[in-house]
């Protein structure tokens, strides 16, 4: 069972600090849901994870079953068993669907060991037809001129190929309509095994009904502020995070003084003698 | 199809290192060109009187016309220090039997025997100058088509030689073009009759295995009225320490709603270097297709050109050019519109890894006289590392008010989003990059016959190889 640990974790990118202390652990078997306004660092957390190289990792550690993983590249913490279905996947054009996933599943396998085509091809097909995703989806160029739904459950079907252990699946609801979030929790919540940790991300709460999360955390201002059990979602269904925020004592002002500091950099303007 | 795979991986295999077969080398000229050497390759290759004077009349050209004053610098090349002629093997056979073992021994290592009975309607080999192996389908050659050696079709038939050469490129065209002229040997020569279709890709495998010997091929195709043609050129080299000058000229006819395809997938050794005319002329309703490669070679200058002589003629380039560590390409397309209602279309994908340099220089004219043509050109470049470079040459003419071009460029970098994206699932950064190349290059690779795709994406992933960190 694989246990993922994120011990105070503070990071930045270009000298902005987006995660301020976060400490969360993820267990194989547990399905966490973080929640939170927009621009409070969900999908950076999960982000930095995964080890996405543009942020900085200031104070903390990450560890995966034990094992620090900061000094992992991306590829290696995907081999280890880290997954991230993102919330924007990249178009490539060029390389279809199932060479891709192919390609990915290929690379974990040991040295002495060769993927069996037959068989992925049956699993392949299978999951598409599960997720609804249609003929030809094997042949479409990766994500390329995908709706914004296709791409979340392609997102799933690569996931359930690649079988990960700990996945994060980011804003997996956006994009998707009722039908189809419907089909996609369905999906995830048969996947669930002791084997696979998850981490939701999202700020509905609509996914949550076909996709229940045992343990909620509310993220505001790259800190994990208040973690429970699904009543929680319940209460910021009908009360939203302002409650939160009074209950902590987090005001506007130091959202304003951050905002300030940019537009003040922005909308700087010359004067005569000021020199360039 | 497995095992077509598996040849496939064991020729690119092989072709890694590079590998020179000892021939037996029967005659060559002595190193340098002059007018007796040219009359000694005519001599010693028994050719009419007339293909002797043009050999002359295309050798004083050479002396007289100048390096391009445009595009990379060749005063480098010094052609007194290049042999013009070299004869492997004294005669043409006409079973793979009658083939030397030596010479047999390298094309085993291209794996061509395996695939020409299962792939290829017939199979031209040129090993150094000479055509040593020859076969065409008993089938074709009952349609009338003929696929010969180009030495073996002048010899019988003269007529219909004479007819064409030289005909689509002049002597005068250009330094190379008139050295080709000069000391040309071997090539294909392909003639489809009136109406006759060549459904399978007819192949043709070139190698050069003599240090600091030019390569001088010539071919020339004519496809008749209503007649098509898909023909795959392949060239491959052994690795070697200096230069050597390949120069080659093919010339196409495409009669009136003829069709033709020429497609190769140039992969020299990275001495050498590669300049190339191919020129095709193109009648009414008629359809030219170049799908060209430019993996290999150090410097390589090649333009793929249609004449669009016929009304409603259209012309075709789709190509690629890989530059990687000390690789020059400076490779495009020409598309030359005289007939009306004339088309072209121009698709060019670039990729320069490792300090190679990638060029797109191209041209559209549309005469005066093409009224309704019009022209798309697309060129794609993407580079892989910041030390490696490209540029985007186009030149567009249009002298009339109904003529239409559209041109789009782009240059791009393998984006970290996209690395990212591959990584999570997995793939290292070397396998993440070589598949947006893949992708990058699926326009054109999947133009390829099947194998021959194989075969190409095996080879960029070769150059790939330690491209990154």
């Amino acid at each position: 069972m694989a246990i993922l640990e994120i011990r105070n974790l503070v990071a930045s990118i270009e000298g902005q600090r987006i995660l301020n202390g976060v400490d969360l652990v993820v267990r194989g078997g547990e399905t966490h849901a973080i929640m939170g306004p927009n621009g409070t660092g969900k999908s950076t957390l999960a982000a930095i994870v995964m080890g996405h190289p543009r942020y900085r990792i200031e104070a903390g550690d990450i560890l995966l079953d034990g094992e620090s993983i900061l000094d992992l590249k991306v590829d290696q913490r995907s081999r280890k068993g880290l997954f991230l279905a993102m919330q924007n996947p990249i178009e490539v054009p060029g390389v279809t669907n199932f060479d891709f996933v192919k390609t990915a599943v290929s690379a974990r396998l040991q040295a002495d060991e060769h993927l069996r085509i037959g068989k992925f091809i049956l699993r392949f097909e299978a999951a598409a037809k599960a997720l609804n995703m249609g003929e030809g989806l094997s042949h479409r160029f990766l994500n390329q001129g995908f709706s914004g739904g296709e791409k979340k459950r392609n997102e799933i079907l690569q996931m359930s190929l690649i079988n990960p252990k700990i996945a994060f699946l980011d804003e997996i609801d956006s994009g998707l309509d009722v039908d189809a979030l419907k089909l996609v929790g369905e999906y995830v919540t048969n996947m669930k095994s002791p084997e696979l940790g998850l981490i939701l991300i999202t700020h509905y709460e609509r996914l949550l009904d076909y996709l229940t999360a045992d343990h909620v955390h509310i993220m505001i201002k790259g800190r994990i502020v208040k973690s429970g059990g699904a009543e929680l979602i319940r209460k910021i269904d009908t009360e939203g995070y302002d409650w939160l925020k009074a209950e902590l004592g987090i005001d506007e002002l130091e959202e304003q003084k951050i905002q300030y500091s940019l537009g003040s950099c922005a909308a700087k303007t010359l004067s005569p003698g000021d020199k360039l | 199809m497995a095992d077509k795979k598996k040849d496939i991986a064991n020729i690119v295999s092989d072709y890694k290192y590079g590998f020179q077969t000892e021939a037996k080398t029967i005659y060559q000229t002595p190193k340098g060109i002059s007018e007796a050497i040219v009359r000694d390759i005519s001599r010693i290759k028994s050719e009419p009187a007339w293909m002797t004077e043009i050999r002359v009349e295309a050798y004083k050209s050479f002396m007289t016309i100048a390096n391009p004053n445009w595009g990379p610098d060749l005063s480098f090349i010094d052609f007194a220090d290049i042999i013009y002629y070299l004869k492997a093997s004294d005669h043409v056979g006409a079973t793979w039997d009658d083939v030397p073992e030596a010479i047999k021994d390298t094309f085993a290592k291209l794996g061509i025997p395996e695939t020409e009975q299962k792939y290829l309607a017939g199979l031209t080999s040129q090993f150094d100058s000479e055509a040593v192996y020859h076969n065409t389908l008993a089938e074709l050659t009952d349609r009338g088509v003929i696929f010969l050696d180009t030495d073996s079709a002048l010899r019988e038939f003269p007529e219909l030689f004479k007819t064409y050469f030289t005909k689509a490129v002049g002597y005068r065209d250009n330094k190379y073009a008139a050295l080709n002229t000069a000391v040309w040997s071997g090539g294909s020569f392909i003639y489809v009759p009136k109406g006759v279709k060549v459904d399978k890709p007819l192949q043709s495998y070139f190698r050069i295995n003599t240090e600091k010997m030019g390569q001088f091929e010539r071919t020339l195709i004519i496809v008749e009225d209503g007649a098509s043609l898909n023909y795959v050129e392949g060239c491959t080299a052994p690795i070697y320490s200096s230069d050597s000058l390949h120069a080659a000229v093919v010339e196409i006819f495409v009669k009136d709603n003829a069709y033709c395809r020429y497609s190769t997938v140039q992969n020299w050794s990275n001495n050498i270097v590669n300049l190339v005319t191919k020129r095709a002329v193109v009648g009414n309703y008629g359809h030219m297709e170049w799908i060209d490669g430019n993996i290999g070679s150090g410097l390589n200058m090649k333009y793929p050109s249609c004449i669009l002589r016929g009304d409603y003629a259209r012309g075709t380039t789709i190509s690629i050019a890989f530059a990687g560590r000390g690789q020059h390409q400076d490779t495009g397309a020409k598309m030359i519109h005289i007939g009306r209602n004339t088309a072209s279309t121009i698709i060019s994908k670039s990729i320069a890894t490792k300090g190679g340099k990638v060029n797109y220089r191209g041209l559209v004219s549309q005469a005066s006289s093409a009224l309704g043509a019009r022209s798309k050109v697309q060129c794609d470049t993407i580079l892989i590392d910041g030390e490696s470079a490209s540029d985007t040459l186009p030149v567009n003419i249009v002298k009339n008010f109904k003529g239409q071009i559209e041109h789009e460029a782009t240059v791009s970098k393998v984006s970290e989003e996209q690395l990212f994206y591959l990584m999570s699932r997995g793939l290292s950064e070397a396998e993440a990059t070589e598949l947006i190349v893949m992708g990058f290059i699926e326009p054109f690779s999947r133009e390829l016959p099947m194998e021959y795709a194989v075969e190409l994406n095996q080879l960029i992933k070769l150059e790939m190889t330690g491209a990154i960190g």
